[in-house]
């Protein structure tokens, strides 16, 4: 297990009020940075703008070099969210475990956010509580 | 825990085997024991037997590839080689001025760096135990000059700790050192330690802790003449009048155990990063070249492999001209060395047996984030007597690394101005577009070095996860996928073996990569020669 930085609580609190302004999909502000090995974002826009963009882009359309990061718009592949927060927690390829890096709440909200964004419109919500019984399966033995 | 009583008894088992029989012994027993180095690298390759025109496509023109390439053509192999980028090196890579950067995502970043300035994004030392890459620099006309890991004048920063003054090392360590030198020293002079620590013993012990945490006559570590041996002074000794230096105030033990400041210290007590460590003169990148140099002609650039297949006869390779509009063709050969990266192997179309394939696709690529900034003026040596070196934060830039070359000479300077590896700052770092990636890292760095807000000039960044060669810095094998999978990944499976970084278990070294390929061509020729 990471070690855990509390004080990016404090941090998240800042993020949190200054993403309330932000239309949803709309390009990262000068995002406060995490401190330690946790992610500080709270909520799955935000999550979504400084953490799964990083490879998917901003607008989830993916992009392509010698290989390619999908794209996740429209994406069939996400119909299950069980699909989701596995890649999320155990990794899928070349995609590390980003979810090892985020709590049970932040997973679910970044999973309902990429489900309900980008041409997805998939209504089944998944709880912290989902997210952590998904951890338990995917922990190795 | 005392090791004190086997570790005597087995130097007194050396010193009697030495008097016996000579140094050889004593060193072959050292070696079985663990106690001597033992190289995988054992010099230049031999790969005796004719292979009798066997042909060779290697995937890939990194270090690992080209140094397949390079020994199986000496060998008498037909070889070939496919590389996706439009040069040679792979990760070995430098940026300089005027070179022009795209990344995934189509933001591309022009270098604007002064002529000599330079960033290298991937690798940027070398460790003095990494043989095979000194031996193939030196084979193949590289010149190193020494790469500054420690400097005693950097500094250990924390924006909590010191009013988020950053702190010399050297006082950081010296203090350390002497304040635990102290703690020790008291605690066995009261008997503490008399269950763990012999009558005889115990005298030796305290003059160790005197000499090594600089404490005074009194085993007490405080400002004078012992401790400032070690940290330095607040007025350094002069000549003429008024010349006689001042010690300055040691830092107490519990600012600095509290301050958190000592866990940078780790990053100088590490095997990978201990003295020397060297680089190349004019960047990293310089190593790539003199590999691509020594077969010219062998390379073809711009190529992205769409599919790998094999089968008893052969391999064939389909793939798209990137110099021809993306064209599909294919290439054949008897056998292939694939060096891609598993981040985008995993994505390829290959026929290997199912455990091969459940390999490549079981390794995470890091994510990992590095900045060149340039400066109008070298302000750390100037004003900071920073000559090299390397100063850890705990801020979302991590470090700044100083040049270790051109010291003393004036004029602009590049910075390393921030090198994250893993963990949120290097997503949050790689999902800015890369103007914000550098206007931030100045902002963090200014804390540190104010000079940072009158000095700047332009800066360049390269966040690996967007690197459109690798989708990623580094194979990040956890142990329980390399019990899995190692082994099965590296296989000769039919007439396919990989190679690169992610097969050895040197990972996101140089070192890797060649020695990964070098173990990989031996058991591929032996299979050749026995057919």
């Amino acid at each position: 297990m990471r070690p855990v930085a509390r004080l990016a609580l404090a941090f998240a609190a800042a993020a949190a009020s200054a993403s309330a302004v932000v239309a949803d999909d709309a390009p990262a502000k000068s995002a406060v940075m995490s401190h330690g090995w946790e992610f500080g974002e709270q909520g799955g826009a935000d999550l979504f703008r400084n953490v799964c963009a990083a490879c998917h882009q901003p607008n989830a359309q993916g992009a392509v070099g010698a290989g390619s990061y999908p794209s996740l718009v429209a994406d069939k592949n996400l119909d299950s969210a069980d699909f989701m927060m596995s890649a999320l927690l155990g990794g899928l390829k070349g995609m590390p475990p980003v979810g090892d890096m985020m709590s049970d709440a932040q997973v679910a909200d970044v999973v309902n956010y990429v489900r309900t964004h980008f041409g997805n419109s998939y209504p089944d919500a998944v709880s912290a509580a989902d997210v952590a019984a998904a951890r338990r399966r995917t922990a190795p033995p | 825990m005392n090791e004190a009583t086997p570790a005597l008894s087995r130097r007194r088992l050396f010193e009697i085997i030495g008097a016996s029989v000579g140094g050889a012994a004593v060193y072959q027993a050292m070696t079985r024991l663990g106690y001597a180095e033992e190289s995988p690298y054992r010099g230049p390759i031999k790969l005796d037997g004719d292979p009798k025109g066997a042909s060779v496509i290697v995937l890939g023109a990194g270090l690992a590839g080209m140094t397949a390439a390079i020994e199986l053509e000496r060998a008498g192999y037909k070889v070939s080689v496919l590389e996706y980028n439009a040069r040679p090196g792979g990760r070995n890579w430098t940026l300089r001025g005027d070179d022009v950067y795209t990344e995934l995502g189509g933001a591309t970043q022009k270098c604007e760096f002064d002529a000599g300035l330079y960033l290298n994004p991937g690798p940027w030392r070398i460790p003095y135990h990494h043989y095979a890459i000194l031996d193939y620099c030196r084979r193949f006309g590289v010149t190193l000059e020494p790469f500054i890991q420690l400097n005693h004048n950097a500094y250990l920063h924390s924006a909590n700790a010191f009013g988020g003054k950053p702190q010399r090392i050297r006082d950081i360590k010296a203090d350390f050192d002497g304040g635990v030198a102290e703690l020790l020293a008291k605690a066995t002079k009261k008997g503490a330690l008399d269950d763990a620590v012999s009558t005889e013993d115990r005298e030796i012990l305290l003059e160790a802790l005197r000499s090594l945490g600089a404490l005074d006559k009194d085993f007490r570590y405080r400002a004078g003449a012992d401790s400032a041996a070690h940290r330095g002074y607040a007025k350094h000794s002069g000549g003429g009048l008024g010349a006689a230096p001042i010690a300055g105030d040691p830092v107490g033990l519990h600012d600095i155990l509290t301050s958190r400041l000592w866990g940078g210290l780790q990053s100088f007590l590490l095997y990978d990063f201990q003295t020397t460590m060297f680089q190349p003169v004019g960047g990293m990148g310089r190593i790539g070249e003199a590999f691509a140099r020594q077969i010219p002609d062998r390379i073809r650039y711009g190529v992205k492999v769409a599919a790998i297949r094999q089968n008893d006869s052969g391999v064939a390779v389909d793939f798209e001209d990137l110099t021809a509009g993306g064209t599909v063709r294919e290439v054949r050969a008897d056998w292939c060395v694939c060096t891609i990266p598993l981040s985008i192997l995993s994505q390829i179309s290959i026929n290997v047996s199912a455990p091969m394939k459940a390999a490549i696709d079981a390794v995470p690529y890091a994510s990992a984030v590095k900045f060149g900034l340039q400066f109008s003026r070298r302000f750390w040596e100037e004003d900071e007597h920073i000559f090299g070196g390397i100063s850890y934060t705990d801020l979302p830039i991590r470090q700044i690394s100083y040049p270790s070359t051109n010291f003393n000479a004036g004029g602009k300077g590049v910075l390393l101005g921030g090198y994250t590896f893993d963990g949120p700052n290097s997503y949050e770092f790689t999902a800015m577009p890369p103007a914000e990636r550098v206007r931030r890292t100045v902002e963090f760095g200014a804390q540190i070095h104010p000079q940072y807000r009158t000095e700047f000039g332009n800066g360049v960044s390269v966040a690996w996860s967007r690197v459109p060669f690798t989708l990623g810095c580094a194979g990040d094998w956890s142990d329980e996928a390399r019990k899995a999978h190692y082994n099965d990944l590296c296989q000769i499976d039919g007439r396919i073996v990989l190679a690169g970084e992610h097969a050895s278990y040197i990972p996101a070294w140089q070192e890797g990569a060649i020695l990964s390929a070098l173990d990989a061509i031996e058991r591929l020729h032996k299979r050749v020669v026995a057919t």
